[in-house]
Order: C-alpha cells, then structure tokens, then sequence
C-alpha cells in the first residue's frame, strides 16, 4: 500500500483552479506554471485534499474505487513535483 | 446559433479545438503607439489610436478576465509602456489575480523601473531582441534598439530582477545567430524565446526577405530539438513537426480555440497574428463584453468547428503539422485549407507559385512620416544608375522629371 495514501496533503495557496469541460485547468501564481486536470474526479480529489484526514479519504469522498487508487497516488505526485499541492502541516 | 457536440472524453488536444470557456493565452495589446518603427511589426504600429481604451475601461477589462479566471495576459502593443497608466495598470491586474508578462522594446526600463519590476510577484518582462548584434538587429528594428534593449536588460539584472525573456522573431538574417542569443540569455540570466516571422502588419511588406530559407528552417528545426524546454517558443513552429518530430508544446493553431487577441481599441481578434477584418471577432465594448465575445462570436464558433485539411489532409505529415499557421497563409494569399507558404515538404512552395492575392490590410497605425528610429533597410540606389561610360556629367539629368518629382 502506498504510504502517500495515508498523508495529509492541501492545494497550494498559491493555485487556482479554473473549471472546464474534461476537468479543470489548475494555475500556479508563483512559478506561472499552468497543468491540466484531465479528468474531473481528479478535480474533486485534489478539491478535498484540504478538508479531509488523508488522501485516502479524499480519494473515498470524491468517489475514486480503491483499484484506481495507486493511479491517482501516481497523478498526485505529479502535481506536487510542481507545487501545486503539497503536504499539509497539521497545526499543533 | 450552432451548437457544437462535445466529446465528454478525448485527447487534450481534441478537447483545445473545441475551445475552452476562457482563453489560456491572451494577448492584450494596449496602445498602437510605439517609438520604434520595426520594419516586421505585425500590428503596423506607430501612432495612437484615439479610439484607444480608457484607463476605467482597461480596468473594467481586468475585472472581467479575472471573473473568468483568464489567470495572466501577455501584453503588449505597440510600445505598452509608454502608455501613461501602463504602471498602473500592470498593479491593478496582479492585484486583481490576473498575472501579467508584457512585451517592450525596453525604452521604459530605466534602474527605477527595473527595480519596482524586481520587487513584483507575478510579473513577466520580456524584451523584443531580433538580433544578437546591433547590425542585424537595427537592421530591422531600427537604430539604437540594440542598445536599448541590452540596457534594459543590464538594468533590470542588476535590480535582481529573475528571469527575464529575451524575445526574437527568427529571421533569414539572424537563424544563424542561436548560440550568440542562448549566450546573451545565459549573461543576463534570462530566458531565450524564439518565436515565427509572420507576413502579418507590416511584416507582409518584408516577408519575402526576411523569412526563413528551406535549409534555415531545417537548422532552427534541429536546434530546437537539441534545446528543448530550455527555450520558450510560444507554440511558434508547429508548422516544421511535419519534419518528424513534434516539438515541446501543443502543437496545434490556438486562435480562437486556447488564444486571442484584444488590441488597443477593444476588438478581439483570433490570435495576435491576425489583425484583420477577417478575423475580428467583435468589440469588448458591446454588450456582453469580452465573454461573449469569447463564448458565442460566430467566427470562435466557426474556428472550433471540425476543420477540413483541404488539400492537405492527404498528406501523410497532415496529423503533425495540421496544415500549419491561418494567418501566415492568410496573409500571403493562399486558402486557409491549403499548405502552409513554410511548409517543410515543399507544399508551400509551390502554393506561392500560383496565382494568389495577397490580402490589402484593414488596419495601419503606422507614422505617416519616417522619424529617426525607422529602420533603414538599405537600398542606397534609389535611382538607376547611370550607364558607366557616360562621360557627361548631366548623364541622365532631365529637367522635366525633376522638376515633376519635388
């Protein structure tokens, strides 16, 4: 099992999302870099990162079967390798 | 009104042709005025237009990109910067969560400048250079740009400023000169940006000299492909995929699809290199705005409707280069379902051999008068010679055509 699964993660502060028809164009203020959501589950996974224990979880409540689950984990990674998600610090 | 199905699935690609509910590039130009006179300016600038957006207009134009989350705009003009609100402008649009990188000649980019530049986030500068020597680049841009725009640059790397773009329309004259760019970039911790002649504006004048030879748009194809992302090129050259390779991008025409143009009186065009009636997509001004513009006009409409390659579908590169640029072709007279006038397979070629006719230009801010800064793209004779073994010095001297030419 992927351990990433299991963290808490958030959109950046500095990100946008911008629906569109196959998903959403999510945009970077700080490095200007511009990535496509190509799939709108993605769109309600990385919209629930913020408010959910775990990614996991924000996975379950945007309707994501645990078989894809591995494949998303891979999406995400991608998108924090430019920012536009990252680790959420839980306040003490 | 027609309807246009969607595909809920499909290639990324598929789904920019149907277009997007806003543009992912839009060029905003902000003033026909400009110092220069560059002999290539696809938007024939020169003098203000006093139709020319307001200040309160321009604002209301911001708000409105940022309602439709339009999240950075390329300005440029003209010469933006000598608008005099343009600084105040370039806040209110990062205030307002619209990024902005603006293009400049450098004219406006003193130490002051360059350090409240330094001190923004969001913002991008980017220097119009056409040559990585004063000789070939005043050839075109006119006398004194060179040393404008390095001075620009020296400023604005001396402020702090990060990464600035150094943009070059490539040209027969300076293709040769890649490496002497990527090395002036590297000095002045910049970014190389290198983008396509069009024969649009006053580029039409001067297309026929200055574009790309076959051999030289095979050398910029393979030194693209050695640099990589390592250098922006806006989506220029879609048209030379048809070599083989694709190159980083999206390759595909985004006008009216993924980009367009807003120019300095408000009408919206289908991409920056289309100026023209042709390609008037209508005025901000009227009611609806920009977005209706944008989301209902019926040449957008028409754009993002399946497009026929015409004599090009059966040709087997057609799925690499999709029949190249609309405005290159345009603007040199050829159909818009035909070869590109560049195209790397020769098609283009033989296009222009035929019969064509090259379309008059709608529009023209150029000064009326030349002023200094034209640049002088020397045919010292303006006469013809003399026979050589004319030994009288009045050879060729006639009063009457004299006098009738003063």
């Amino acid at each position: 099992m992927d351990p990433l699964l299991g963290e808490p993660w958030t959109l950046s502060p500095s990100v946008a999302l911008r629906p569109e028809r196959f998903g959403a164009l999510a945009y970077h203020f700080g490095n200007r870099k511009l990535t496509f959501l190509k799939r709108p589950e993605l769109v309600a996974v990385v919209r629930a990162l913020g408010d959910q224990p775990d990614i996991r979880s924000a996975l379950d409540a945007a309707g994501v079967p645990a078989s894809q689950h591995a494949a998303y984990a891979a999406a995400l990674r991608g998108l924090a390798a430019s920012d536009m998600i990252r680790p959420r610090r839980e306040s003490a | 009104m027609t309807t246009i199905e969607r595909a809920p699935a499909g290639s990324l690609v598929q789904q920019f042709e149907y277009g997007l509910d806003a543009p992912i590039c839009l060029t905003w130009e902000l003033t026909y005025a400009c110092n220069l006179e560059c002999a290539h300016c696809l938007s024939s600038s020169g003098r203000r237009d006093p139709r020319e957006l307001t200040t309160e207009q321009c604002e209301a134009v911001i708000d409105e990109l940022q309602r439709m989350q339009v999240f950075y705009v390329n300005i440029g003009g003209g010469e933006p910067t000598i608008r005099p609100d343009f600084w105040h402008l370039l806040e209110y649009a990062v205030d307002h969560q619209v990024g902005v990188k603006f293009s400049t000649n450098g004219v406006r980019i003193n130490p002051d400048r360059a350090r409240f530049l330094a001190s923004t986030d969001y913002v991008d500068v980017q220097i119009s250079l056409d040559g990585a020597t004063a000789e070939v680049n005043d050839y075109i841009r006119g006398p004194g740009s060179y040393d404008t725009a390095l001075t620009a640059l020296q400023n604005l790397k001396d402020a702090g400023f990060r990464d600035a773009k150094i943009s070059v329309v490539c040209t027969r004259q300076n293709v040769g000169q890649l490496d002497e760019f990527k090395a002036l970039a590297d000095r002045f911790g910049a970014t190389l940006r290198l983008t396509r002649l069009r024969p649009s504006g006053r580029g039409a004048d001067v297309w026929d000299e200055l574009h790309l030879l076959p051999e030289q748009q095979r050398e910029l194809y393979d030194w693209l492909l050695a640099h990589g992302e390592d250098v922006l090129t806006g989506d220029s050259f879609f048209h030379l995929a048809a070599f083989g390779q694709a190159l980083p991008g999206l390759n595909l025409c985004g006008a009216g699809r993924v980009v367009c143009l807003i120019d300095p009186v408000g009408d919206v065009y289908a991409c920056p290199f289309a100026i023209h009636d042709e390609f008037l997509a209508g005025n901000l001004l009227d009611e609806g705005g920009f977005q209706r513009v944008w989301r209902e006009s019926e040449l957008f409409t028409d754009l993002r409707s399946p497009q026929t390659g015409g004599a090009c579908a059966k040709c087997q590169f057609f799925d690499s280069c999709r029949g190249g640029c609309m405005a290159a072709k345009f603007f040199t007279g050829l159909p818009l379902d035909g070869p590109d006038p560049e195209c790397v397979q020769g098609y283009g070629q033989s296009a222009l051999a035929g019969d064509r006719t090259v379309p008059s230009s709608s529009q023209n801010h150029s000064k009326a008068n030349p002023t200094r800064n034209q640049p002088v793209m020397l045919k010292l004779l303006t006469r013809r010679p003399v026979s050589a073994c004319a030994e009288s010095p009045l050879a060729g001297y006639d009063p009457a055509r004299e006098q009738e030419s003063r």
